[in-house]
Protein backbone atom coordinates (compact mmCIF):
# COMPACT_ATOMS: atom_id res chain seq x y z
CA UNK A 1 0.00 0.00 0.00
CA UNK A 2 2.30 2.76 -1.32
CA UNK A 3 -0.33 5.91 0.07
CA UNK A 4 0.20 4.20 3.36
CA UNK A 5 4.14 4.07 3.02
CA UNK A 6 3.72 8.52 1.82
CA UNK A 7 1.48 9.42 4.65
CA UNK A 8 3.43 7.32 7.47
CA UNK A 9 6.69 9.47 5.97
CA UNK A 10 5.00 12.77 5.80
CA UNK A 11 3.72 12.11 9.30
CA UNK A 12 6.64 11.47 10.59
CA UNK A 13 8.30 14.48 9.16
CA UNK A 14 5.84 16.72 10.53
CA UNK A 15 6.06 15.11 13.85
CA UNK A 16 9.98 15.80 13.74
CA UNK A 17 9.67 19.44 12.63
CA UNK A 18 7.38 20.65 15.23
CA UNK A 19 8.40 20.88 18.70
CA UNK A 20 6.01 18.28 20.09
CA UNK A 21 7.88 15.18 20.10
CA UNK A 22 10.96 16.75 21.19
CA UNK A 23 8.99 18.10 24.32
CA UNK A 24 6.47 14.77 24.91
CA UNK A 25 9.53 12.73 24.79
CA UNK A 26 11.75 14.95 26.96
CA UNK A 27 8.93 15.05 29.33
CA UNK A 28 8.70 10.70 28.97
CA UNK A 29 12.13 9.76 29.31
CA UNK A 30 12.47 12.00 32.21
CA UNK A 31 9.84 11.12 34.02
CA UNK A 32 10.60 7.49 33.15
CA UNK A 33 13.77 8.18 34.38
CA UNK A 34 13.42 9.74 37.43
CA UNK A 35 10.58 7.17 38.37
CA UNK A 36 13.35 4.62 38.10
CA UNK A 37 15.58 6.32 39.74
CA UNK A 38 13.40 6.66 42.55
CA UNK A 39 12.32 3.06 42.99
CA UNK A 40 15.60 2.39 42.71
CA UNK A 41 17.11 4.16 45.65
CA UNK A 42 14.07 3.38 47.51
CA UNK A 43 15.08 -0.32 46.96
CA UNK A 44 18.59 0.08 48.21
CA UNK A 45 17.55 1.88 51.16
CA UNK A 46 15.57 -1.39 51.94
CA UNK A 47 18.57 -3.61 51.33
CA UNK A 48 20.76 -1.18 53.44
CA UNK A 49 17.86 -1.75 56.35
CA UNK A 50 17.30 -5.51 55.68
CA UNK A 51 21.15 -5.82 55.97
CA UNK A 52 21.46 -4.22 59.38
CA UNK A 53 18.47 -6.02 60.86
CA UNK A 54 18.61 -9.51 59.30
CA UNK A 55 22.43 -9.59 57.95
CA UNK A 56 21.37 -10.55 54.08
CA UNK A 57 19.16 -8.95 51.46
CA UNK A 58 17.91 -12.09 49.65
CA UNK A 59 14.03 -10.97 50.15
CA UNK A 60 15.09 -8.13 47.57
CA UNK A 61 13.33 -8.06 44.55
CA UNK A 62 14.38 -5.66 41.72
CA UNK A 63 11.21 -6.96 39.67
CA UNK A 64 8.78 -6.55 42.30
CA UNK A 65 10.29 -3.29 44.19
CA UNK A 66 11.59 -1.74 40.65
CA UNK A 67 9.83 -2.51 37.35
CA UNK A 68 6.21 -3.27 38.77
CA UNK A 69 6.51 -0.10 40.50
CA UNK A 70 8.04 1.78 37.58
CA UNK A 71 5.42 0.12 34.97
CA UNK A 72 2.33 0.83 37.23
CA UNK A 73 3.52 4.14 37.30
CA UNK A 74 3.97 4.98 33.50
CA UNK A 75 0.56 3.81 32.47
CA UNK A 76 -0.45 7.10 34.24
CA UNK A 77 2.30 8.90 32.77
CA UNK A 78 1.07 7.69 29.13
CA UNK A 79 -2.69 8.70 29.57
CA UNK A 80 -1.40 12.25 30.15
CA UNK A 81 1.33 12.19 27.32
CA UNK A 82 -0.11 10.42 24.01
CA UNK A 83 -3.00 12.10 24.45
CA UNK A 84 -0.49 15.32 22.90
CA UNK A 85 0.64 13.19 20.41
CA UNK A 86 -2.14 11.98 18.60
CA UNK A 87 -4.29 15.45 19.05
CA UNK A 88 -2.65 17.08 15.69
CA UNK A 89 -3.32 13.83 13.83
CA UNK A 90 -6.79 14.51 12.26
CA UNK A 91 -7.96 17.85 13.96
CA UNK A 92 -5.16 19.79 11.97
CA UNK A 93 -6.29 18.43 8.73
CA UNK A 94 -9.46 20.20 9.39
CA UNK A 95 -8.17 23.14 10.88
CA UNK A 96 -6.00 23.83 7.92
CA UNK A 97 -8.47 22.43 5.11
CA UNK A 98 -5.88 20.01 4.01
CA UNK A 99 -8.82 17.49 5.10
CA UNK A 100 -10.36 18.19 1.84
CA UNK A 101 -7.28 17.73 -0.28
CA UNK A 102 -6.37 13.98 1.65
CA UNK A 103 -10.66 13.04 0.85
CA UNK A 104 -10.45 14.19 -2.53
CA UNK A 105 -6.97 12.47 -3.31
CA UNK A 106 -7.64 8.78 -4.46
CA UNK A 107 -6.71 6.98 -1.29
CA UNK A 108 -8.73 5.29 1.19
CA UNK A 109 -10.27 6.64 4.11
CA UNK A 110 -8.89 3.44 6.65
CA UNK A 111 -5.45 4.06 4.67
CA UNK A 112 -5.93 7.46 6.10
CA UNK A 113 -6.49 6.24 9.17
CA UNK A 114 -3.97 3.40 9.38
CA UNK A 115 -1.26 5.78 8.13
CA UNK A 116 -1.67 8.31 10.90
CA UNK A 117 -1.81 5.58 13.59
CA UNK A 118 1.23 3.80 12.23
CA UNK A 119 3.17 7.00 12.33
CA UNK A 120 1.99 8.16 15.48
CA UNK A 121 2.85 4.49 16.97
CA UNK A 122 6.32 4.75 15.52
CA UNK A 123 7.08 7.65 17.57
CA UNK A 124 5.81 5.71 20.61
CA UNK A 125 7.91 2.77 20.07
CA UNK A 126 10.77 5.26 19.55
CA UNK A 127 10.57 6.55 22.62
CA UNK A 128 10.00 3.96 24.61
CA UNK A 129 13.02 2.12 22.98
CA UNK A 130 15.60 4.93 24.51
CA UNK A 131 13.67 3.93 27.97
CA UNK A 132 15.12 0.41 27.94
CA UNK A 133 18.89 2.09 28.90
CA UNK A 134 16.88 2.12 32.17
CA UNK A 135 16.92 -1.91 32.20
CA UNK A 136 20.06 -2.30 30.43
CA UNK A 137 22.10 -0.21 32.81
CA UNK A 138 20.52 -1.74 36.07
CA UNK A 139 21.15 -5.03 34.48
CA UNK A 140 25.10 -4.10 34.28
CA UNK A 141 24.86 -3.74 38.50
CA UNK A 142 22.07 -6.59 39.34
CA UNK A 143 20.74 -9.43 38.65
CA UNK A 144 16.72 -9.20 38.03
CA UNK A 145 14.49 -11.48 35.93
CA UNK A 146 14.09 -10.10 32.28
CA UNK A 147 10.97 -12.23 31.38
CA UNK A 148 8.40 -9.78 33.46
CA UNK A 149 10.55 -7.01 32.01
CA UNK A 150 9.79 -7.65 28.30
CA UNK A 151 6.20 -8.43 29.49
CA UNK A 152 5.64 -5.20 31.04
CA UNK A 153 7.32 -3.66 27.98
CA UNK A 154 4.95 -5.64 25.71
CA UNK A 155 1.73 -4.27 28.11
CA UNK A 156 3.58 -0.66 27.55
CA UNK A 157 3.23 -1.26 23.61
CA UNK A 158 0.02 -2.34 24.38
CA UNK A 159 -1.68 -0.14 26.37
CA UNK A 160 -0.06 2.61 24.26
CA UNK A 161 -1.38 1.19 21.10
CA UNK A 162 -4.94 1.63 22.74
CA UNK A 163 -4.49 4.82 24.06
CA UNK A 164 -3.06 6.43 21.09
CA UNK A 165 -6.23 4.53 19.08
CA UNK A 166 -8.66 6.73 21.50
CA UNK A 167 -6.49 9.80 20.70
CA UNK A 168 -6.68 9.47 16.87
CA UNK A 169 -10.30 8.54 17.17
CA UNK A 170 -10.72 11.92 19.93
CA UNK A 171 -9.27 13.96 17.18
CA UNK A 172 -11.46 12.93 14.34
CA UNK A 173 -14.40 14.22 15.89
CA UNK A 174 -13.00 18.06 16.35
CA UNK A 175 -10.80 20.42 14.67
CA UNK A 176 -9.71 21.85 17.81
CA UNK A 177 -6.42 20.48 19.02
CA UNK A 178 -7.19 21.10 22.65
CA UNK A 179 -10.65 19.70 22.55
CA UNK A 180 -9.11 16.43 20.73
CA UNK A 181 -6.92 16.06 23.66
CA UNK A 182 -9.10 16.81 26.44
CA UNK A 183 -11.38 14.22 24.85
CA UNK A 184 -9.02 11.69 24.68
CA UNK A 185 -8.19 12.45 28.73
CA UNK A 186 -11.80 12.19 29.64
CA UNK A 187 -12.34 9.01 27.71
CA UNK A 188 -9.30 7.29 29.32
CA UNK A 189 -9.96 8.24 32.63
CA UNK A 190 -13.61 7.16 32.64
CA UNK A 191 -12.05 3.79 31.47
CA UNK A 192 -9.65 3.82 34.21
CA UNK A 193 -11.95 4.60 36.74
CA UNK A 194 -14.21 1.52 35.56
CA UNK A 195 -11.60 -0.37 37.41
CA UNK A 196 -12.84 1.21 40.46
CA UNK A 197 -16.80 0.78 39.84
CA UNK A 198 -15.51 -3.06 39.03
CA UNK A 199 -14.24 -3.46 42.18
CA UNK A 200 -17.09 -1.57 44.17
CA UNK A 201 -19.02 -4.31 41.96
CA UNK A 202 -16.66 -7.08 43.47
CA UNK A 203 -17.54 -10.40 42.70
CA UNK A 204 -20.61 -10.07 40.72
CA UNK A 205 -21.11 -10.43 36.89
CA UNK A 206 -21.31 -6.92 36.88
CA UNK A 207 -18.34 -6.37 38.56
CA UNK A 208 -16.32 -8.97 36.13
CA UNK A 209 -17.29 -7.03 32.99
CA UNK A 210 -16.63 -4.20 34.24
CA UNK A 211 -13.80 -4.35 35.22
CA UNK A 212 -12.98 -6.42 31.87
CA UNK A 213 -13.76 -2.93 30.22
CA UNK A 214 -11.14 -1.76 32.40
CA UNK A 215 -7.70 -1.45 31.10
CA UNK A 216 -6.29 -2.00 34.39
CA UNK A 217 -6.62 -5.66 35.22
CA UNK A 218 -5.24 -6.44 31.53
CA UNK A 219 -1.89 -4.05 32.49
CA UNK A 220 -1.70 -5.42 35.95
CA UNK A 221 -1.27 -9.36 34.57
CA UNK A 222 1.50 -8.69 31.80
CA UNK A 223 3.25 -6.43 34.72
CA UNK A 224 3.42 -9.63 36.61
CA UNK A 225 4.58 -11.21 33.79
CA UNK A 226 1.68 -13.44 32.87
CA UNK A 227 0.87 -13.41 29.30
CA UNK A 228 -2.88 -14.16 28.81
CA UNK A 229 -4.59 -14.11 25.44
CA UNK A 230 -7.50 -12.30 26.88
CA UNK A 231 -5.49 -9.37 27.68
CA UNK A 232 -4.00 -9.58 24.17
CA UNK A 233 -7.23 -9.68 22.79
CA UNK A 234 -8.61 -6.39 24.86
CA UNK A 235 -5.96 -4.40 23.72
CA UNK A 236 -5.62 -5.23 19.94
CA UNK A 237 -9.72 -5.04 20.06
CA UNK A 238 -10.37 -1.82 21.64
CA UNK A 239 -7.14 -0.73 19.33
CA UNK A 240 -8.86 -1.77 16.43
CA UNK A 241 -12.31 -0.58 17.71
CA UNK A 242 -11.67 2.97 18.37
CA UNK A 243 -9.67 2.93 15.06
CA UNK A 244 -12.78 1.74 13.27
CA UNK A 245 -14.63 4.86 14.71
CA UNK A 246 -12.26 6.55 13.86
CA UNK A 247 -13.16 5.74 10.29
CA UNK A 248 -16.85 6.04 10.77
CA UNK A 249 -16.36 9.53 11.69
CA UNK A 250 -14.14 10.56 8.71
CA UNK A 251 -16.57 8.85 6.33
CA UNK A 252 -19.69 10.85 7.88
CA UNK A 253 -18.28 13.97 7.73
CA UNK A 254 -18.83 14.24 4.47
CA UNK A 255 -22.45 13.75 4.92
CA UNK A 256 -23.49 16.24 7.20
CA UNK B 1 -15.83 14.50 -19.57
CA UNK B 2 -17.88 16.35 -16.81
CA UNK B 3 -21.87 15.09 -16.73
CA UNK B 4 -23.60 16.87 -13.79
CA UNK B 5 -27.46 15.79 -14.57
CA UNK B 6 -29.96 17.12 -11.87
CA UNK B 7 -27.74 17.55 -8.82
CA UNK B 8 -29.37 18.85 -5.72
CA UNK B 9 -27.54 18.99 -2.30
CA UNK B 10 -29.75 19.80 0.68
CA UNK B 11 -28.29 20.47 4.18
CA UNK B 12 -30.89 20.11 6.30
CA UNK B 13 -33.70 22.56 5.02
CA UNK B 14 -31.17 24.40 3.32
CA UNK B 15 -31.10 23.79 -0.21
CA UNK B 16 -27.09 24.62 -1.57
CA UNK B 17 -27.98 23.68 -5.27
CA UNK B 18 -31.28 23.24 -6.79
CA UNK B 19 -31.56 20.92 -9.88
CA UNK B 20 -28.26 21.78 -11.71
CA UNK B 21 -27.51 20.73 -14.86
CA UNK B 22 -24.39 21.32 -17.21
CA UNK B 23 -21.71 19.43 -19.36
CA UNK B 24 -17.99 20.50 -20.34
CA UNK B 25 -16.62 18.54 -23.55
CA UNK B 26 -13.16 17.22 -23.70
CA UNK B 27 -10.71 20.15 -23.36
CA UNK B 28 -12.92 22.45 -22.98
CA UNK B 29 -12.34 25.60 -20.20
CA UNK B 30 -15.39 26.42 -18.37
CA UNK B 31 -16.11 29.15 -15.94
CA UNK B 32 -18.71 28.74 -13.18
CA UNK B 33 -19.49 32.19 -12.43
CA UNK B 34 -21.79 33.29 -9.07
CA UNK B 35 -21.62 35.52 -5.83
CA UNK B 36 -20.02 34.39 -2.77
CA UNK B 37 -22.87 31.36 -1.38
CA UNK B 38 -23.91 30.56 -4.76
CA UNK B 39 -23.29 27.08 -4.42
CA UNK B 40 -20.06 26.47 -6.66
CA UNK B 41 -18.44 25.18 -3.90
CA UNK B 42 -20.69 22.87 -2.91
CA UNK B 43 -21.00 21.39 -6.80
CA UNK B 44 -17.26 21.42 -7.17
CA UNK B 45 -17.23 18.80 -3.88
CA UNK B 46 -19.38 17.17 -4.98
CA UNK B 47 -17.77 16.45 -8.43
CA UNK B 48 -14.98 15.73 -6.62
CA UNK B 49 -16.40 13.03 -4.63
CA UNK B 50 -16.01 14.52 -1.59
CA UNK B 51 -19.79 15.22 -0.76
CA UNK B 52 -22.09 13.19 -1.96
CA UNK B 53 -25.25 14.64 -3.71
CA UNK B 54 -28.57 14.69 -2.46
CA UNK B 55 -30.37 13.69 -6.05
CA UNK B 56 -29.22 13.52 -9.73
CA UNK B 57 -25.76 12.26 -11.23
CA UNK B 58 -22.49 13.85 -11.88
CA UNK B 59 -20.02 11.59 -14.05
CA UNK B 60 -16.44 12.59 -14.73
CA UNK B 61 -14.86 10.77 -17.47
CA UNK B 62 -17.77 8.31 -17.58
CA UNK B 63 -17.37 7.46 -13.75
CA UNK B 64 -20.14 8.16 -11.16
CA UNK B 65 -19.00 10.37 -8.41
CA UNK B 66 -20.99 8.63 -5.89
CA UNK B 67 -20.83 4.84 -7.17
CA UNK B 68 -17.61 5.02 -8.32
CA UNK B 69 -15.72 7.92 -6.31
CA UNK B 70 -11.79 6.02 -6.83
CA UNK B 71 -11.93 6.50 -10.23
CA UNK B 72 -12.86 9.74 -10.08
CA UNK B 73 -10.23 11.01 -7.63
CA UNK B 74 -7.69 9.26 -10.06
CA UNK B 75 -8.72 11.59 -13.21
CA UNK B 76 -9.45 14.84 -10.85
CA UNK B 77 -7.05 17.86 -9.99
CA UNK B 78 -8.56 19.64 -7.28
CA UNK B 79 -7.36 22.84 -6.14
CA UNK B 80 -10.11 23.79 -2.68
CA UNK B 81 -10.52 27.61 -1.96
CA UNK B 82 -7.67 27.55 0.60
CA UNK B 83 -4.60 25.73 -1.12
CA UNK B 84 -4.37 22.63 1.28
CA UNK B 85 -0.81 22.78 1.96
CA UNK B 86 1.30 21.44 4.64
CA UNK B 87 3.10 24.46 6.18
CA UNK B 88 5.72 22.49 8.01
CA UNK B 89 6.96 20.79 4.45
CA UNK B 90 9.31 21.98 1.91
CA UNK B 91 7.56 22.85 -1.79
CA UNK B 92 9.41 19.76 -2.73
CA UNK B 93 8.64 17.57 0.32
CA UNK B 94 4.73 18.40 -0.02
CA UNK B 95 4.75 17.77 -3.60
CA UNK B 96 6.60 14.55 -3.84
CA UNK B 97 3.87 13.35 -1.03
CA UNK B 98 1.01 14.60 -3.13
CA UNK B 99 2.49 12.53 -6.25
CA UNK B 100 3.25 9.49 -4.00
CA UNK B 101 -0.22 9.79 -2.62
CA UNK B 102 -1.10 9.99 -6.77
CA UNK B 103 0.28 6.73 -7.04
CA UNK B 104 3.76 8.47 -8.91
CA UNK B 105 6.77 6.31 -7.81
CA UNK B 106 10.50 6.84 -9.20
CA UNK B 107 11.88 8.46 -12.10
CA UNK B 108 7.87 9.16 -13.06
CA UNK B 109 7.77 11.10 -9.65
CA UNK B 110 10.85 12.66 -9.71
CA UNK B 111 9.98 14.03 -14.00
CA UNK B 112 6.24 15.11 -12.50
CA UNK B 113 7.84 17.19 -9.89
CA UNK B 114 10.62 18.83 -12.31
CA UNK B 115 7.62 19.61 -14.87
CA UNK B 116 5.22 21.50 -12.22
CA UNK B 117 8.22 23.06 -10.94
CA UNK B 118 8.94 24.65 -14.14
CA UNK B 119 5.61 25.15 -15.00
CA UNK B 120 4.80 27.22 -11.92
CA UNK B 121 7.97 28.68 -11.74
CA UNK B 122 8.77 27.47 -8.88
CA UNK B 123 12.35 26.82 -9.00
CA UNK B 124 13.82 29.29 -6.77
CA UNK B 125 11.44 28.13 -3.51
CA UNK B 126 11.80 24.49 -4.21
CA UNK B 127 13.36 23.95 -1.26
CA UNK B 128 11.92 26.85 1.56
CA UNK B 129 9.37 25.84 4.04
CA UNK B 130 5.69 26.19 2.64
CA UNK B 131 4.87 28.41 6.19
CA UNK B 132 7.64 31.06 4.58
CA UNK B 133 5.80 31.13 1.35
CA UNK B 134 4.02 34.74 0.51
CA UNK B 135 0.28 34.08 -0.39
CA UNK B 136 0.81 33.62 -4.12
CA UNK B 137 3.35 31.56 -3.81
CA UNK B 138 1.19 28.93 -1.48
CA UNK B 139 -1.54 29.57 -4.50
CA UNK B 140 1.06 28.02 -7.22
CA UNK B 141 1.95 25.17 -5.12
CA UNK B 142 -1.95 24.51 -4.70
CA UNK B 143 -1.83 24.68 -8.36
CA UNK B 144 0.99 22.69 -8.42
CA UNK B 145 -0.20 20.09 -6.63
CA UNK B 146 -3.53 19.61 -8.30
CA UNK B 147 -1.43 19.03 -11.57
CA UNK B 148 1.09 17.11 -10.98
CA UNK B 149 -0.64 13.93 -12.47
CA UNK B 150 -1.55 15.39 -15.37
CA UNK B 151 -5.15 14.59 -14.80
CA UNK B 152 -7.52 15.13 -17.66
CA UNK B 153 -10.24 16.94 -15.38
CA UNK B 154 -8.73 20.07 -13.05
CA UNK B 155 -11.32 21.63 -10.88
CA UNK B 156 -10.09 24.97 -9.76
CA UNK B 157 -12.15 26.99 -7.21
CA UNK B 158 -11.22 30.18 -7.05
CA UNK B 159 -7.71 30.01 -8.18
CA UNK B 160 -6.78 33.72 -8.92
CA UNK B 161 -8.10 34.49 -5.18
CA UNK B 162 -5.63 36.93 -3.27
CA UNK B 163 -2.88 37.15 -6.04
CA UNK B 164 -1.71 40.47 -7.38
CA UNK B 165 -2.33 41.36 -10.49
CA UNK B 166 1.02 40.22 -12.03
CA UNK B 167 0.20 36.74 -10.37
CA UNK B 168 -2.97 36.96 -11.81
CA UNK B 169 -2.33 37.11 -16.02
CA UNK B 170 0.34 34.22 -14.83
CA UNK B 171 -2.36 31.67 -13.75
CA UNK B 172 -4.55 32.90 -16.20
CA UNK B 173 -2.21 32.37 -18.74
CA UNK B 174 -1.10 28.85 -17.64
CA UNK B 175 -5.47 27.81 -17.21
CA UNK B 176 -5.25 28.95 -20.87
CA UNK B 177 -2.68 26.31 -21.88
CA UNK B 178 -4.55 23.78 -20.06
CA UNK B 179 -7.80 23.93 -22.35
CA UNK B 180 -7.15 21.46 -25.19
CA UNK B 181 -5.42 18.89 -23.18
CA UNK B 182 -7.81 19.09 -20.22
CA UNK B 183 -11.08 19.97 -19.26
CA UNK B 184 -10.89 22.49 -16.83
CA UNK B 185 -14.07 23.81 -14.34
CA UNK B 186 -12.55 27.35 -12.53
CA UNK B 187 -14.95 29.08 -10.28
CA UNK B 188 -14.90 32.70 -9.62
CA UNK B 189 -16.69 35.82 -8.63
CA UNK B 190 -14.50 38.14 -10.62
CA UNK B 191 -16.18 38.86 -14.29
CA UNK B 192 -13.13 39.52 -16.55
CA UNK B 193 -11.68 36.44 -15.29
CA UNK B 194 -14.45 34.54 -17.11
CA UNK B 195 -14.14 36.35 -20.02
CA UNK B 196 -10.23 36.37 -20.20
CA UNK B 197 -9.56 32.13 -19.98
CA UNK B 198 -13.19 30.49 -20.96
CA UNK B 199 -15.21 29.72 -23.49
CA UNK B 200 -17.94 28.69 -21.72
CA UNK B 201 -19.68 30.60 -18.90
CA UNK B 202 -22.12 28.84 -16.08
CA UNK B 203 -24.04 31.50 -14.10
CA UNK B 204 -25.35 30.22 -10.88
CA UNK B 205 -27.17 32.53 -8.49
CA UNK B 206 -29.08 31.10 -5.13
CA UNK B 207 -28.06 27.25 -6.26
CA UNK B 208 -29.19 27.62 -9.59
CA UNK B 209 -27.98 27.77 -12.57
CA UNK B 210 -29.30 31.08 -14.70
CA UNK B 211 -27.13 31.08 -17.56
CA UNK B 212 -24.97 28.98 -19.57
CA UNK B 213 -23.27 30.36 -22.92
CA UNK B 214 -20.21 31.81 -24.33
CA UNK B 215 -19.50 35.39 -22.85
CA UNK B 216 -19.93 36.84 -26.22
CA UNK B 217 -22.85 35.15 -26.61
CA UNK B 218 -24.06 35.82 -22.96
CA UNK B 219 -24.08 39.98 -23.32
CA UNK B 220 -25.21 39.86 -26.66
CA UNK B 221 -28.90 38.10 -25.67
CA UNK B 222 -29.15 40.32 -22.35
CA UNK B 223 -28.58 43.44 -24.76
CA UNK B 224 -32.56 44.11 -26.07
CA UNK B 225 -31.76 47.40 -27.51
CA UNK B 226 -28.97 49.74 -27.99
CA UNK B 227 -28.34 52.26 -25.05
CA UNK B 228 -26.52 55.88 -26.03
CA UNK B 229 -25.45 57.77 -23.01
CA UNK B 230 -25.42 61.75 -23.00
CA UNK B 231 -23.89 64.23 -21.25
CA UNK B 232 -25.26 67.32 -21.72
CA UNK B 233 -24.00 70.91 -20.44
CA UNK B 234 -27.19 72.80 -19.07
CA UNK B 235 -30.62 70.13 -19.49
CA UNK B 236 -33.74 71.30 -19.06
CA UNK B 237 -35.68 69.87 -16.21
CA UNK B 238 -37.65 67.83 -18.28
CA UNK B 239 -34.78 66.04 -20.66
CA UNK B 240 -36.63 62.82 -20.16
CA UNK B 241 -40.13 64.11 -21.95
CA UNK B 242 -38.11 66.07 -24.29
CA UNK B 243 -35.84 63.55 -25.10
CA UNK B 244 -38.83 60.82 -25.56
CA UNK B 245 -40.26 62.91 -28.51
CA UNK B 246 -37.27 62.18 -30.49
CA UNK B 247 -38.57 59.56 -33.79
CA UNK B 248 -36.53 56.49 -32.93
CA UNK B 249 -36.16 56.92 -29.28
CA UNK B 250 -37.92 54.45 -27.00
CA UNK B 251 -37.11 54.58 -23.78
CA UNK B 252 -35.40 57.81 -21.47
CA UNK B 253 -33.68 57.01 -18.74
CA UNK B 254 -32.22 59.28 -16.02
CA UNK B 255 -29.11 58.22 -14.46
CA UNK B 256 -27.04 59.43 -10.83
CA UNK B 257 -25.60 62.24 -12.80
CA UNK B 258 -28.54 64.77 -13.14
CA UNK B 259 -26.27 65.87 -16.64
CA UNK B 260 -26.31 62.09 -17.81
CA UNK B 261 -29.43 60.74 -19.09
CA UNK B 262 -29.25 57.32 -21.11
CA UNK B 263 -31.33 57.16 -24.75
CA UNK B 264 -32.62 53.35 -25.23
CA UNK B 265 -33.75 52.58 -29.04
CA UNK B 266 -34.42 49.18 -31.38
CA UNK B 267 -31.59 46.92 -31.43
CA UNK B 268 -29.99 47.41 -34.75
CA UNK B 269 -30.70 50.89 -35.47
CA UNK B 270 -28.24 54.16 -34.44
CA UNK B 271 -29.98 57.31 -33.72
CA UNK B 272 -27.09 59.12 -32.63
CA UNK B 273 -27.21 61.51 -35.38
CA UNK B 274 -31.23 62.26 -34.55
CA UNK B 275 -30.64 62.84 -31.35
CA UNK B 276 -27.38 64.72 -31.54
CA UNK B 277 -29.34 66.89 -33.66
CA UNK B 278 -31.89 67.63 -30.94
CA UNK B 279 -29.48 68.45 -28.37
CA UNK B 280 -27.43 70.69 -30.48
CA UNK B 281 -30.78 72.31 -32.01
CA UNK B 282 -32.31 72.90 -28.16
CA UNK B 283 -28.65 74.53 -27.09
CA UNK B 284 -28.20 72.05 -24.15
CA UNK B 285 -24.67 72.15 -24.87
CA UNK B 286 -24.04 68.35 -25.94
CA UNK B 287 -20.87 67.77 -24.42
CA UNK B 288 -20.25 63.61 -24.79
CA UNK B 289 -22.03 60.87 -26.79
CA UNK B 290 -21.32 57.59 -26.51
CA UNK B 291 -22.80 54.30 -27.04
CA UNK B 292 -23.21 52.10 -24.17
CA UNK B 293 -22.40 48.19 -24.73
CA UNK B 294 -23.71 45.90 -21.65
CA UNK B 295 -20.02 43.99 -20.21
CA UNK B 296 -20.30 40.48 -18.86
CA UNK B 297 -20.64 42.25 -15.94
CA UNK B 298 -23.80 43.73 -16.00
CA UNK B 299 -25.04 40.68 -17.61
CA UNK B 300 -24.05 38.98 -14.12
CA UNK B 301 -25.86 41.84 -12.24
CA UNK B 302 -28.84 41.33 -14.19
CA UNK B 303 -29.09 37.35 -14.02
CA UNK B 304 -27.94 37.28 -10.37
CA UNK B 305 -30.50 40.18 -8.99
CA UNK B 306 -34.08 39.81 -9.18
CA UNK B 307 -35.87 42.28 -11.00
CA UNK B 308 -37.21 44.25 -7.88
CA UNK B 309 -34.09 44.76 -6.92
CA UNK B 310 -33.00 46.40 -9.55
CA UNK B 311 -35.17 49.58 -10.33
CA UNK B 312 -34.66 50.32 -13.99
CA UNK B 313 -32.94 54.05 -13.76
CA UNK B 314 -30.15 52.22 -11.69
CA UNK B 315 -29.78 49.21 -13.66
CA UNK B 316 -27.05 51.23 -15.52
CA UNK B 317 -24.63 53.53 -13.58
CA UNK B 318 -22.67 54.75 -16.76
CA UNK B 319 -19.28 56.20 -16.24
CA UNK B 320 -18.76 54.07 -13.41
CA UNK B 321 -18.22 50.95 -15.38
CA UNK B 322 -16.68 52.06 -19.05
Amino acid sequence: MPPVQAIIAKELRSYFVSPIVYVVGAVFLLTFGFLAYLYIVFTGAQAIQLMQMQGSTAQINLNDLVFRNLFASMRFVLLLILPILTMRLLAEERKLRTFEFLMTAPVRINEIIVGKFISVYLVFVGMLLLTTLVPLTLALFSDFDWYPVLTGYLGLLLLGGFFLAVGLFASSITENQIVAAFTSFGLLLMCWLLAGLGSLLGDTPAGHVISYLSFMEHYDHLVRGLIDTKDLMYYLSGTVLMLFLAHRIVDASRWK
Amino acid sequence: MIEVCNITKRYGHLTAIDRVTFRVEKGEVLAFLGPNGAGKTTTMRILTSFIPATEGTAQVAGFDCAEQPEEVKKRIGYLPETPPVYQELTVAEYLSFVGKLRGLAGTGLTQALDRVIERLSLGSVRKRLIANLSRGYRQRVGLAQALIHDPPVLILDEPTVGLDPKQIIEIRELIKSLAGSHSVILSTHILPEATAVCQRVVIINGGRIVAEDTPDQLSARLRKSEKISVTLKAPPADVVERFSAVPGVEHVLATADPQTVLIECALGKDIREEVARFAVGQNWGLLEMKPVSMTLEDVFLKLTQREDEVPASNAIHVGERS
